[in-house]
């Protein structure tokens, strides 16, 4: 597989070798891993450090929208919102990507031409992932063809959880195929779904041996979505995964993170985890919607010293 | 005399329903009034009341928001219910008060009985407004053209309540009831030195069917923590009177930023026993009208 990194060339040669490596990877400590996630939760994070945070989080935002009820009005509306995030103060940065369903691509390529934000488009039957790989595969292209800058995928979980490990890395590295050099890939694993902490690191090893670009916590359609420890796991999965074969891989909390002090606790995560190196919207990005208004708000308050409220944001 | 050790009891915030205490972790002393009519009573310790911050100030107004939605579209008949079974809770707990409130303001246990009495009494008249003070103050409007024209209030929203510092029961009951009666929602500034009975009050609203957030009620300094107030933007009203001439100045010029409805000490404050009409009631209310055609269009008398 001309994907997989040399050093793990051997692991993804059967179905047999990918199973012996992934349930080879040490087993995760949970009390371990959540004590770390909520100790690295209580950092206390203000003023000018604080307003740096709130910029660097909004420009990592992913602004999503993924509705039945999506129109391209609301789409042109949430692309607008994404270039010029707060209207009253011209220095708020912009977000990273608008993310929408591959019909919508077009629409939000269309709106978003010169601002430099990214097209993002969810893909292979999103949200579930249930249908057969020439399908997801034909999603993945039309999304590709109308514009989108990266694609994001779900796993079947279904495969995954049955142990049918090959299968997942095969339509990884189909759905790779797919993006060529004009897409990145995020990889969703969907992590309230796969029961374990144990899982969640195979799920990133086997992402990232995939060829992903980027490893996704959560479709944000589930329960549980991305929370702290989670995005900890997966954290020190692309650390370990630099570490061994120099490839660096982006992280993508997605779902539930609705406030200015989750999303500071998550860059403090990354900050303490991988460094400085992903503290950029190359390699780390919030998936979210409803963030971006508390971030504003927040925004606000600090350049006015008053506490601001949501009739000085939009209603997306 | 028993031996049995006293069971203390520690005064927390009311807040979105629930008991925190303070986000900052301080509190501060409140003692008996230097009044007080027994002078080995001046000046005790009674308990410790949470010193509340900025933070938990945020932290109402989120509860109190939240909780308007709920509380301004519950009908007017449900809100008085409701508001009556607090008077009903009230009564039974009417002998704590009565010791609240006497070493709080320094009365004799009859005169603090009179003041609870009076403020049971005041909530229940409250209560019966709810669903009377439309027809009052909303109505059909004559208009010069073929038109109905209503007017209805609705309630403004999250309002700001610095609560009287003398009057620390009457007081209070008297400024809370008329801006929840009219389906606002509160954020409380208690009395700075004597808010026990405040807080009390939160445990009775907790118990008796108000839904959380409706009223919060926060001690410690009053202009630390009305400020923030006055100048939060998602705050839609103020009413000033326990601040002193000086901080009430100070609230209003914050609170003109996003054009909070400002209601200034009133002369009257200072008697809570007078009667005290609806002034309170129509203060935090806001007038909606709607123009409708008469139904007769034109010359051939057509109608809906």
């Amino acid at each position: 597989m001309p994907t997989t990194a040399p050093a793990f060339a051997d692991v993804t040669a059967s179905d047999g070798a990918l199973r012996r490596f992934l349930h080879g990877l040490p087993g995760v400590d949970t009390v371990g891993l959540e004590a770390r996630a909520a100790s690295l939760g209580t950092r206390s994070v203000k003023t000018t450090s604080k307003a740096y945070a709130i910029d660097l989080a909004i420009s990592m935002i992913d602004l999503t929208t993924l509705e039945g009820a999506d129109t391209p009005g609301k789409v042109r509306a949430l692309c607008a919102k994404g270039a010029n995030p707060d209207p009253t103060d011209r220095t708020t940065p912009r977000v990273a990507a608008i993310c929408v369903y591959p019909d919508m691509a077009e629409t939000a390529k269309e709106a978003l031409a010169g601002t430099g934000i990214k097209v993002a488009s969810v893909a292979t039957a999103f949200p579930a992932g249930r249908a057969a790989l020439p399908v997801k595969l034909a999603d993945v292209r039309d999304a590709v063809a109308a514009g989108a800058d990266e694609i994001d995928m779900v796993i079947d979980r279904g495969a995954f959880l049955s142990g049918h490990y090959l299968k997942v890395y095969e339509e990884i590295v189909a759905v790779k195929a797919e993006c060529g050099d004009e897409a990145r890939l995020k990889v969703i694993f969907e992590t309230g779904e796969l029961s374990t902490y144990d899982n969640i690191r195979r799920a990133s090893w086997l992402g990232m041996l995939a060829g992903a670009d980027f490893i996704k916590t959560s479709t944000g359609k589930v329960g549980v979505n991305a929370t702290p420890p989670n995005t900890l796991l997966m954290l020190e999965a692309v650390r370990d995964f630099k570490a061994q074969t120099g490839i660096q891989i982006g992280v993508k909390p997605a779902g539930g993170i609705r406030t200015t002090k989750d999303a500071i606790k998550f860059l403090v995560l990354v900050n303490e985890t991988v460094g400085e190196d992903w503290l950029t919207n190359e390699w780390f990005r919030f998936g979210a919607s409803s963030l971006l208004n508390d971030l504003l708000m927040q925004r606000q308050k600090l350049s006015t010293g008053r506490y601001s409220g949501p009739d000085y944001v939009t209603v997306d | 005399m028993s031996d049995r050790l006293n069971v203390l009891k520690t005064y927390k915030l009311y807040v979105g329903g629930k008991f925190p205490r303070s986000e900052s972790g301080r509190v501060y002393e409140v003692t008996t009034a230097a009044s007080a009519a027994d002078a080995a009573e001046k000046g005790k310790w009674l308990a410790n009341a949470p010193l509340s911050s900025r933070k938990d100030a945020r932290d109402a107004v989120v509860a109190a928001r939240k909780a308007f939605g709920g509380w301004s579209g519950a009908t007017a008949y449900n809100r008085g219910q409701v508001l009556y079974r607090v008077a009903e809770m009230l009564e039974g707990r009417r002998s704590q008060f009565v010791r609240e409130v006497a070493q709080a303001e320094g009365l004799s246990k009859s005169k603090a009985a009179e003041a609870v009495e009076a403020a049971i009494d005041r909530w229940v008249w409250y209560a019966g407004w709810t669903d009377k003070i439309a027809q009052i103050v909303g109505g059909a409007n004559p208009v010069a053209g073929p038109f109905f024209n209503l007017s209805t209030p609705e309630p403004t929203g999250v309002v700001t309540v610095v609560a009287p510092q003398e009057s620390s029961f009457l007081g209070l009951v008297s400024v809370i009831a008329p801006v929840i009666a009219t389906g606002n929602t509160a954020v409380v500034v208690a009395s700075e030195k004597s808010p026990l009975p405040a807080l009390s009050l939160g445990e009775v609203l907790a118990t008796s069917d108000v839904p959380g957030g409706v009223v919060n009620i926060l001690s410690g300094r009053t202009r630390e923590i009305a400020l923030p107030l006055a100048s939060h933007q998602d705050v839609n009203a103020i009413d000033l009177s326990g601040a002193d001439a000086d901080l009430a100045r100070e609230l209003e010029i914050a609170a003109a930023d996003n054009l909070k409805r400002v209601l200034r000490p009133q002369p009257v404050d200072g008697d809570w026993s007078a009667d005290p009409g609806t002034h309170r009631l129509t203060a935090f209310l806001e007038m909606k009208t709607v123009w409708h055609p008469t139904g007769t269009l034109g010359a051939s008398g057509s109608a809906y």
